[in-house]
């Protein structure tokens, strides 16, 4: 019978199936997808963060655990677990020489990505060279590799995996089992269901947009939670980021960022604002701008700048709308005009004169408008003037199943003895909320090792067991 | 083609009250735009090669800057199979072929005279080895005429059956013309590129650096030291070696034979040359390198990636890499033959080689070398030149 099977095709299910391998466990590895399509949400990732207490190859200076803790704490309001967050953290320090054994390459920080240089190592190429380094090693190694499989339901026996039972109806036994198939973020339904409806009578999931895969429909998830495993995290909490609102359905990724939003206003679709746009730096708030336009009538906001932003931000991947009066942005936009010149117009007269810097909290920030822009204020008055349509972009959900250091799933509180679970099926534990750059592949690096290495151990001991 | 380019230039010129105007884009030209708009907002491919970071120094992407990029490409691989809007993704982002499709326009459109353009079309691997089999076999009648193809005594000097001043006169002037015409195909090119690349001079710094990534075919290393792709997202050395053996036997055949007509015209030695005379010492390895790394650059570029290049252009590839294969086989079969009764047939087979290979410079692959150089060097210049985009990374 087969050692372990993993089921899933992304980072952490490719870490699992290396580490078991490597433990001299026989492996099979299922991805839902076709080949052309493999890695889920990895293939769209791009770093890792690291703690390291001292500058390595691609890191400057210093990100000890503590700090690396304390900015997890923050932006997770505390919704996480100290000791498996901790256990991330340190995993997340010397993985990276296994990572290159297995073709990953790393490389500086990337152009208009040199805040995260101290904090985050970039994969070259980015997260599907990643992918296709893991799978060619898996494969060199001997892990069977089988593609278009994906899974319905898996066979328990109380708490002990048995077998899975694939989409097609094929049964497929093994000695232990790690589940890494990712959240619920493709299957539109659930998002419905989870997101439900508002005071507005609308049906805000039905505006989202899937940054990632089409592949992660949660099928998996949902069979474990009915099973009995012990749930984590909170159905609506998800890596939310506003993008784009012209970006494809599915796996927009990165490009579609919209990441002027700092340096003009954002509008909703009466044409008011909404939120603080200056809170703080961009790369520390971005990811709370998918929520709140997801909290916005239509689920839609739009960014505002003029010719002053050009060139200080990532430049977009679709090109903006443009007028070179305001009410004519408005009317291009679809905005009631003159709400929305009026919006801007009070804004323009609330910024206070300040020295402008993009680089640090500067004081350009507004006096008397309400919500307040508490920095980057610079009126919004040098045509061109540009707009982008936002929508809330789902990168992937934080509802998982309960884990422990050894990464298994749990039924009513105890850990099952051959079934584990890595990646976003258990980031929840870490991430019950917020999100900062490169946490979730540090997640899915750690808890993919261990499950890996603790389905081998488990397959090992179903063998004496049965030969007992 | 070019003319309609030029006239919707001038419409559009009148049309904007003559202001200056950005050339029209071709179809391959705006897809190189419309994906370059793609990798700027990405950029994970940065530390691949040279083409991401000059990107990364640009909003816009103009005629100029299209072209400026195309040759920059080496068309190494690692961006596709790394890239997550690859087909069969809807933005279907193939940098290497968006890239080959225009880098092959710029050739015709370089091309000096610019009628000769089209030659690049029509440059395939069946004209190749036709205008190489043609010239030999009226090489052959000639020699034939004369009663010597086989056999004859010849004791191994050539110039008995084409004296030197005839070969002289036969390919100095198809050398000399391909010298021409790639030197001014290249100087257009650098004009207009050069504004685009921050309108600097050479400066010594960049020259050595750009010379340095042509010496070394840096930009095949993949950013890693482990080598580009061919055939599937593997990295491989193997591209990068084959091509040093070309490059390297090419240039010691060349040597070999420019040492030989100093020798000639300088000291009055006559060929042929035996070892250990330098331009044996030069030729044979040279000749044996070039045999390697053509046989082995044909095997890769039958075994690539359908989705790396520009399908179009590979009987060019492939009709340049046979004409350098068969020159430097049939080169060192007239040394080891120089003996035998097969020696006039063997020196027409290789004087036929050598001319159509001469013949197709100009407007074949071997352009690729001259303007990859041209612009290695203006990226050279241009990154020592303030980045003119104020992205602030806080």
């Amino acid at each position: 019978m087969l050692d372990v099977l993993v089921v899933g095709g992304g980072n952490a299910a490719l870490c699992a199936a290396l580490m078991a391998r490597e433990a001299g466990a026989s492996v099979l590895l299922l991805e839902a997808s076709p080949r052309v399509w493999r890695g889920g949400n990895s293939q769209h990732t791009r770093n890792l963060r690291c703690m390291h207490d001292a500058p390595q190859d691609v890191l400057m200076d210093a990100y000890p655990e503590e700090e690396y803790w304390q900015d997890l704490l923050k932006v997770t309001g505390g919704i996480t677990n100290e000791h498996l967050a901790r256990l991330t953290i340190r995993a997340s320090s010397n993985c990276r020489d296994w990572m290159r054994k297995h073709g990953v390459h790393f490389q500086p920080p990337l152009s208009g990505a040199l805040h995260v240089a101290r904090t985050n190592a970039f994969f070259m190429g980015g997260g599907k060279a990643l992918v296709n380094a893991y799978f060619r090693s898996a494969e060199k190694l001997g892990v069977q590799v089988r593609y278009e499989t994906p899974v319905g339901s898996v066979e328990l026996d109380g708490d002990r995996f048995v077998a899975v039972q694939t989409a097609s109806g094929e049964r497929i036994e093994a000695k232990s089992c790690v589940l890494a198939a990712g959240g619920f973020e493709s299957n539109r339904e659930w998002l419905r269901e989870a997101w439900g409806q508002n005071e507005r009578g609308e049906w805000p999931s039905d505006n989202f947009l899937i940054r990632g895969t089409r592949f992660n429909m949660g099928v998996l998830l949902k069979s474990m939670i009915e099973a009995g495993a012990d749930p984590i995290g909170d159905a609506t909490q998800a890596h939310m980021v506003a993008i784009d609102a012209r970006a494809p359905l599915y796996d927009g990724g990165i490009c579609t960022r919209i990441d002027c939003v700092s340096l003009g206003v954002v509008v909703n679709r009466d044409g008011d604002r909404f939120y603080d746009e200056g809170e703080d730096f961009w790369p520390k708030r971005y990811a709370i701008w998918g929520r709140l336009v997801a909290q916005q009538p239509g689920q839609i906001g739009y960014s505002i700048i003029d010719q002053k932003a050009i060139g200080r931000f990532m430049p977009p991947v679709f090109p903006g709308t443009t007028a070179n009066t305001l009410a004519e942005l408005g009317a291009r936009l679809g905005l009631p005009e003159q709400a929305f010149v009026q919006t801007v117009e009070a804004y323009n007269a609330a910024c206070r004169p300040g020295s402008f810097d993009h680089t640090a909290l500067d004081d350009c920030a507004t006096s008397g408008l309400t919500p307040p822009k508490t920095h980057w204020a610079r009126p919004i008055d040098t045509p061109p003037y540009y707009g982008y349509a936002l929508k809330p972009g789902v990168t992937f959900t934080y509802l998982g199943l309960k884990v422990n250091d050894e990464s298994a799933v749990h039924f009513g509180g105890r850990p099952a003895p051959n079934l584990f679970v890595a990646g976003e099926m258990m980031a929840g534990n870490v991430l019950g909320k917020g999100y900062t750059a490169g946490v979730g592949m540090a997640i899915g690096t750690a808890f993919g090792r261990i499950a890996g290495t603790q389905a081998a151990l488990a397959a090992r001991k179903e063998t004496c067991h049965a030969a007992a | 083609m070019q003319q309609l380019e030029a006239l919707t230039r001038e419409a559009a010129a009148l049309a904007n009250g003559g202001r200056a105007v950005i050339p029209i884009l071709s179809a391959n030209e705006a897809e190189v735009g419309r994906q370059m708009q793609i990798c700027n907002a990405c950029r994970y491919c940065e530390g691949f090669c040279a083409v991401f970071p000059a990107m990364t120094r640009r909003l816009e992407f103009g005629k100029a800057d299209i072209h400026y990029l195309a040759n920059l490409c080496h068309n190494c691989g690692a961006c596709l199979h790394a890239c997550q809007y690859a087909p069969p993704h809807e933005f279907a982002v193939n940098v290497p072929k968006a890239m080959a499709q225009v880098r092959g326009q710029t050739y015709v459109d370089y091309a000096w005279p610019p009628a000769l353009g089209a030659l690049y079309v029509r440059n395939g691997l069946t004209l190749s080895l036709a205008l190489a089999g043609g010239l030999a076999l009226f090489l052959m009648l000639a020699v034939a005429l004369n009663g010597t193809l086989w056999g004859g005594q010849l004791g191994g000097n050539f110039y008995k059956l084409f004296p030197h001043n005839l070969l002289v006169g036969m390919f100095a002037p198809v050398f000399l013309f391909a010298v021409l015409a790639l030197t001014m195909g290249v100087r257009r090119f650098w004009r207009d590129v050069s504004p685009a690349t921050g309108g600097a001079a050479l400066s010594a710094p960049a020259a050595t650096e750009a010379t340095a990534a042509v010496l070394r075919l840096k930009y095949l290393d993949g950013g890693h030291g482990d080598g580009c792709n061919n055939e599937d997202d593997a990295f491989t050395r193997s591209r990068r070696r084959f091509h040093h053996f070309t490059f390297y036997g090419f240039l010691l055949c060349f040597a070999a034979t420019s040492v030989a007509t100093l020798y000639h015209y300088l000291f009055g030695w006559v060929a042929p040359y035996e070892l250990p005379s330098l331009p044996k010492l030069l030729g044979v390895p040279g000749g044996v390198s070039l045999m390697i790394g053509t046989a082995g650059l044909w095997h890769l570029n039958r075994q690539r990636h359908p989705l790396h290049g520009d399908a179009a252009q590979k009987p060019m590839d492939l009709g340049f890499i046979a004409l350098l294969f068969l020159t430097s086989a049939s080169g060192l079969a007239l040394w080891l033959g120089r003996g035998t009764p097969a020696l006039a047939l063997l020196l027409c087979i290789h004087l036929g080689a050598v001319m159509a290979l001469f013949a197709t410079l100009p407007y074949g692959k071997f352009a690729h070398g001259i303007f990859r150089t041209a612009a290695l060097l203006r990226h050279a210049i241009e990154k020592r030149q303030p980045n003119p985009i104020g992205l602030s990374d806080e």
